[in-house]
Parts: C-alpha cells; structure tokens; sequence
C-alpha cells in the first residue's frame, strides 16, 4: 500500500474509517477500505467509476449499513444503527450532486429547517433571520435571507446547502463532486468558502474527477480502485500523473479481442453540434462544436466523465434533446436535425439509453412487448392489428440470435436479470435494422460474464455492417470495444484516439486534465 | 451491482397472486350467490335486465375510462359530459325537426360529436398544456355540467318518438338494447387491447413514459387519444341514458364519474397507469351493479350503500397494494 508524503501528522484526525466491507449480490463494492480525515483539511477522495466511492460516502452519511468495518468522528465512535439523521446531528453532513434543498421555502427556511429557533414553541422569525444573514455574510453571500431558494443559481443553492451544514454545526462536510455543474468563476468562490471553514475548523471530504482541483483545494488524499484501499498521502507530495496512475493501475477487465474492423463507409457525420448551457439547470454544460463520424462496421468510443457531453450528443443525434447548431449526415445525405425519437427511428438510428429501468424497460410488461414495441408497424395488418405469428417469429429470431435466457417470451422484463434485460433492449434495436446503433452504458449494473456476452454480440453487430456508437465510463470497457475513441470533456472533444495508441493513462489526461491542450476536432477528423 | 436472476415460476399454489387475479370476480359471484339466496327475486329475468342496463350506461364509459387510467391519467367530467352532450344531440334534433323518424340519429351524432370535441380539447389541455389530468377534468366536470344548465336554462327536454326511445328500452330477440351496446364496445375495447397496435402503445405510454417516447410513439397524441374515446362514449352514454329515460336532463348522470372510476379500479387497473385492462373493469361495473341493486331489494337504505361501495373501492386497491408488496 503506498503512502506519499510524511506519515505523521501534526493534527488529530477527526473522522478515522478502518476496515469497512460492503457486499452487494454479486459484487463485493468495498472491501477492507481505510481513511483517516484530520481536523481543518480538506481530504480529496479518488477512484475512477465503480471504484467504491460513491458506497463509502453512502456508509459515512448512514444512508447505507457497512458489512464490517467501523468508524469514530472526533473520537467518537459512530454507530452502524444511527438514522441519516442522527448522523447529521454527530456533525457529518453530506451534500450530494443533486441538492437536497426546499425550492418554494425561504432560504433561512432551509438553513434551519428542523432546528428552527423557537421561543415559546413557536419559530422565533426575526432571531432566524438574523442567524441567516450573519451566516451567509460569513461565506460571503450578500442575499436575502427572505428569498425563496429556487431564484437562486446552481452555484448559491451550493453554497445554501454548506451553509445549512453550517447551521448544524458540522465537524466534516463531505461533497459530492461538488463542482460538476459549475463555471469557473463559480468553482473559484466555492473553493474560498472551503478555504474559510477549512480556517474555522471545520474539514472536508472532496469528491472529483477533476484532478487538477485536487491540487488546488485540497490537503491530502485518499485513493480506491475496485472497491479496494490503494493509496493515501499528501497533495503537496504527488503529481498529478501519480494521481492518474493510481487511480487506474490495475489489470484489464476484459481481453482486448482481435478483431479486424471491415470498416465501410462513412455512416453517419454530425457537424458542429452546439448548445448553450441552459440557466434553469436542465441542461447543465454547454456543447461546443462536437463533430464526430462513424463508417459502416466501426465500433466508435465516446469516453469521459458524466456530465462531459457523451451522452448529451447522442441524446441530439436520436432527436431526444435540442441543439441550437448543427449538421447531421446519414449516408452522405444531410438530414435537419431531428426533433423527436420518432424521426431518427425512421431515419435509421436507434438508441439503447443510459439508464435501463427509467428510459429503456417496461417492466411490467412482456418480453416479447418490450422487444417488438417500435417495430409494430412492419408487423401489423392494415397497419391497425398486431402480428401475432410474425411477432413471435420476430421474438424467436433475436432470442435465438442474443442468446437471452427466459422461460417464455409473456414472462414480465422485470423478472429478468440486468444483462438479460440489456439483451432484450438490444433486440429491441436489431429488429429496427437500424443503419447507426448508439448503446449508452452497455453493460452499466450487470455482472461480469454477461459482459462478455454483450460485447460480444456489439462486436458481432459491427460486423454485420451496422455504425456503432458506445458511451461507456468504464475506461477498459471503451479500450475494449472501440476502433476509435472520442474523448469528451466539459462540452468539448478533448481529442481523438485510435484504438492501437489508446491506453487508460492517456485516455484519463484527455478526459480529467483542462491543461492539457485540447486539439480542434476538426483537424482530427 | 448485479440483480441475482429469478427462478422460473414454481408451480406451488400462491394464494396471495391467485386472489389478485380472481379475487373480484369471486367477490362477485359471492355476491350474487348471497342475494340470491336472500331474495328470490333477486334473479328474475326483469330484475337481471335492470341490473344490466345500468351496468351498460356507466359501463360503455368504464371502458374509456380504462384506456384513460392505463396511461395514468383520470378523468373526472365523464357524468357532466355525459349530460351536456345527451343534452346537445336532444337540442339539436328538436331544432331540426323534431318528429322526423331520423331524428334518433342527428341525437346520437351530435351526442358523439359533442362529446369527442370536449374530450378532445380536455386531452390537449393535459398534453399540450402541461395540466395534471385530475385539474383538467375536475374543471371540465363544473363546466359541463354549467354549460348544461344553460343549454336549456335548466329544464329537461322531453318527448321523444318512438324510434329515439328504442335505444333506450327497445330490445333484440329479448335482450335490452344498451346491454348489446355495451357488449358491442366491451368486445371492442378488448380487441382493441389485446391485439391492436394502439394498445399496445397505450400501455407503453402508462407504464413508462419515457421510455415510449425513445421508442418513436408519439406520448401526446396517444394521451390525446384517450380523452377523446372517453369523450365519445360518454357522448353515447348519455344518448343511450335520455332515451332510456325518455328526457334528456340537466342532471343526468350526476355521481357517475365516481361510479366509472370505481368500477375500473376495483377491476384491477392501477391508477399509476401501465397495468390492468377492459376484463377487469367488467367484472368492477358488475360488481357495483349488482351491489347496489341487491342493498336496494334487502330494503338496505341508500345512505349505508354509499358507505359499503366506498369501503370496497378502498378494500380492493388496498389488497392490490399488499399483493404487490408481496410479490
């Protein structure tokens, strides 16, 4: 286990985890993992995608029971059956990405809300808005205290959610990539509010991607990898490159297949795709100038971090979201951007979407209706009544074709496992025959041997002829399967990759360093 | 994460699922067995006629009314729907001439006519709009019931011929004219779920939204739809009830938004959208039928019938909610 930087500290540690496992069915998400947070730092917590962060931080908030393993805040041993609650009032306090705050209450409501200053049993307004203002003058926010919080930018609602943790007395904040929706002059501010409360005494867990941020803003580190303690030590003692190699130094999930890509033509060009960030928060990041294209029988990678713009782009070429600019071509001819689902359905372009339950399943419903839904018209007479036999054969064709294990085709998707229920969302496209597939997280939550079997079938599909799209944030997973690889960050392409030369150490500095020079796509393409 | 994969179904008796299935229509032949036994004239063909006739009126919107809860909407204006449109198509024929042989069937027109405009134009409110289903029709349930009132300042229209009034009491080889309506729109709403593309969507619409909508079916057109069937059968409905009762009245089809949605959901439909169908909805409006006429022969008073058909609505989703628990 490496260690970086002078073992001893000058100041107590204030949150000390030892230990700590964590089974879920079928994969071990922690195991045997320690941090140590001293008092008045800010502790940066690394690990790429599926490493056990995000389990962890679930752990300290008590939102989730640890296996094994225990904990002490400030000595303090803190106990596996306290409620999320009497965790908060212990003094840790977690402020996840999507914000816990009350939109239509004032912001002196959310502050204090369930520790209101009463006098008499009722709330006491004028002492609470006092507190409120001499709080948010102490992290340096100059706003009513009387304003509802929705009014408020993404960047002040963050700074309502510290201060509520303020407000609570919190000995260790812990953030959740705390800065994945911001701007730069915003992400300046929210780094001098943890510099002040960093000088009161308070510490910090700091979750990021961007590992230039680590070396700003915080003091020591602590890195997993597969669920798994590697690493800890001092910021001021690593390079950024260090980071990155402990980070993902482990060996390759999955066997790079030989494969000689029959690549044909160009299938589909997206031209200068652009968007404006949206200020009501629906879309989070602008889009610049995307510009992609993908030949007949070519497996194309979009990697990067969430929020980096893979899936935002492929949401526009299927026509799910808008886009202000931008050209696309499907077989050398332009087709206006499309503004529905529909239009790209028809077009020749189909989607297997990011998340299965919530945009890809009904999972009530039968396997045979899940997979036909948006090939009912060619099986329909008269356009009006369903097909049943040929809706069997259909089913039976890419049943067989998937290799999907059921019982029977009535049986409800529900009942499926992930990687069977991943199957029948990709049947669901091959009965399409569509000309551009783009898969969203191809194998996201489902074990490791039905992995194989669905890269497997990608493969296959490719081979076929048919233009692949793969968004995946596994990194060896895009190794894995891609031709070529877009990388994607901050609403850019930071570059592209050929699959001989990619590797995760430079598939990771595209992705998470902003110094580095990203080069204009169009001199790539 | 991983899900751990099911096992295939045993074939070990489930009593909990196997009552979610049958549990109605069990009630139901419990029911009528009950009555039976309590009253002999509870089964004599004249008071089984009645019963059915009933059921049909409120029954042909229940089927509607299903299409409309499996794409998780509701909505409540069916009973002023129901009247304002009887009340349209009755204006409109006494306007044209009213003792013309065809006149029936200028009626039953402009009562369809009628009722799929409003339905219309309550869909594209919820779709195009953005207003909750329930907001739309509690309004649409005043206003139509207002717009009643003023079409004919609050009296009833009476005096059909013959030919308007068959529809109502008129029978074909000895079975009521509304009840073979009512089989005839029952049978077509069960094709139409069971083996229609349109049903299909329907129900990829209810139980997943989204996911409908990345799967190219166009949500608020479907939505739309639905609104605007349930809006013709109520236009129906309501022809069917002025012929029956020989007037067509302001206050027809008072309460019966409450009498359709009950028999859908007791039926078995969730009210989340994406889950039950036509079948069950049957057995529910029989279920009412048969309920409240059996109380009225036990001499039971009108008041406690409220009170026992509105503990079955909340029994019936209750025992829905637990099975789903426990599945």
């Amino acid at each position: 286990m490496a260690k970086f930087g002078s073992g001893v500290s000058p100041k107590p540690n204030l949150l000390d985890v030892r230990d700590v496992c964590k089974q879920f069915p079928g994969v071990k998400a922690l195991d045997g993992v320690e941090m140590q947070v001293r008092k008045g730092e800010v502790h940066a917590l690394l690990g790429e995608n599926g490493a056990g962060k995000s389990t962890l931080l679930k752990i300290l908030s008590a939102a989730l029971r640890a296996d094994r393993g225990e904990a002490t805040l400030d000595g303090v041993t803190l106990e596996p059956s306290e409620t999320p609650r009497e965790r908060q009032r212990a003094g840790l306090v977690t402020i996840y990405q999507e914000f816990n705050l009350l939109p239509f209450m004032s912001i002196a409501e959310n502050l204090y809300l369930g520790c209101e200053p009463e006098r008499r049993g009722f709330i006491d307004w004028a002492a609470m808005h006092d507190n409120s203002r001499a709080l948010l003058t102490s992290l340096g926010l100059s706003v009513d205290p009387r304003r509802d919080v929705r009014h408020l930018s993404v960047a002040h609602q963050q700074m309502i959610e510290i201060g509520r943790a303020v407000a609570r007395q919190a000995k260790l904040i812990v953030m959740d990539e705390p800065t994945a929706a911001l701007g730069s002059r915003e992400v300046e501010i929210l780094h001098g509010v943890i510099g002040g409360l960093k000088a009161r005494g308070v510490s910090f867990i700091y979750v990021t991607h961007r590992l230039d941020e680590v070396k700003m803003v915080c003091d020591s580190f602590t890195v997993l990898r597969d669920g798994r303690y590697v690493a800890r030590g001092e910021v001021k003692a690593v390079e950024t490159s260090d980071l990155v190699r402990l980070m993902v130094g482990r060996d390759v999930e999955f066997s790079k297949r030989a494969r000689t890509a029959r690549v044909g033509e160009t299938a589909l060009a997206v031209i200068g795709v652009a968007r404006a960030r949206d200020s009501s928060g629906r879309h989070a990041i602008a889009l610049n100038d995307l510009s992609i294209e993908v030949k007949a029988g070519e497996i194309l990678g979009f990697a990067g971090l969430v929020g980096a713009g893979r899936t935002e782009l492929a949401r526009i070429i299927f026509g799910a979201d808008h886009c202000d600019r931008g050209v696309l071509y499907l077989n050398g001819s332009e087709l206006r951007p499309l503004r529905s689902p529909k239009e790209a359905i028809r077009a020749g372009i189909a989607l297997v979407p990011e998340d299965r339950k919530q945009q890809g399943c009904f999972l009530e419903q039968s396997i045979s209706q899940n997979m036909t839904l948006p090939s009912l018209k060619r099986i329909a007479r008269w356009r009006i009544f369903v097909n049943e036999k040929q809706e069997r054969q259909l089913v039976e064709k890419y049943r067989t074709a998937l290799r999907i294990k059921m019982a029977s085709s009535a049986v409800a998707v529900g009942t499926l496992s992930g990687g069977n229920q991943q199957k029948v969302l990709l049947a669901r496209c091959m009965a399409l025959q569509p000309k551009v597939l783009i898969v969203d997280e191809p194998t996201r939550g489902i074990d490791i041997g039905a992995k194989a079997e669905v890269h497997q079938l990608l493969f296959e599909m490719a081979q076929s002829g048919i233009a692949l799209i793969i968004i995946s944030s596994e990194m060896p997973e895009v190794l894995a399967l891609s031709d070529r690889i877009a990388v994607f960050r901050e609403g850019c392409i930071s570059g592209f990759l050929d699959a001989r030369d990619a590797t995760e150490n430079n598939l990771m500095e595209l992705m998470a360093i902003s110094t580095h020079a990203a080069p204009k796509p169009s001199a790539v393409l | 994460m991983t899900e751990p994969e099911q096992s295939a179904p045993s074939r070990r008796f489930d009593a909990v699922s196997w009552l979610r299935r049958y549990g109605t229509s069990v009630f139901l032949l419990a029911l009528i067995v009950f009555f039976a036994v309590e009253n002999s004239r509870f089964l004599s063909l004249r008071n089984v006629s009645n019963i059915l006739t009933e059921v049909s009126i409120y029954g042909i919107i229940a089927v509607g009314m299903t299409f409309v809860i499996l794409t998780a909407g509701v909505d409540l204006a069916v009973g002023s729907l129901l009247a304002f449109a009887g009340m349209s198509g009755a204006l409109v024929m006494k306007a044209l001439g009213a003792d013309s042989s065809l006149g029936w069937l200028v009626a039953l027109a402009t009562a369809i006519a009628v009722g799929s405009l409003v339905g219309y134009l309550q869909g594209k409110a919820v779709t195009f709009f953005s207003v909750p289903p329930f907001i739309v029709t509690l309004g649409g349930m005043t206003i139509w019931r207002g717009a009643t009132l003023i079409l004919n300042d609050g009296s009833p229209i009476s005096g059909f011929d013959a030919s308007y009034r068959w529809w109502g009491t008129g029978s074909v080889a000895g079975i009521p004219v509304p009840i073979l309506i009512f089989g005839l729109i029952a049978a077509a709403g069960l094709v139409t779920e069971r083996y229609t593309r349109y049903g299909r969507y329907i129900y990829a619409v209810g139980g997943n939204p989204e996911a409908a909508r990345l799967n190219g079916l166009d949500v608020p057109a479907i939505i739309t739809s639905v609104y605007l069937i349930v809006g013709a059968l109520s236009g129906l409905a309501g022809f069917l009830l002025s012929a029956r009762l020989g007037a067509a009245e302001a206050v027809g089809g008072i309460g019966y938004e409450l009498r359709v949605i009950a028999s859908v959901v007791i039926g078995g439909t969730s009210l989340a959208g994406g889950r039950g169908g036509i079948g069950g909805t049957i057995v529910g409006a029989l279920l009412i039928g048969v309920l409240t006429n059996g109380l009225v022969i036990m001499h039971v008073s009108s008041y406690w019938q409220q009170v026992v058909i509105g503990l079955i609505i909340v029994a019936a989703v209750a025992f829905d909610a637990y099975a789903k628990s426990h599945r």
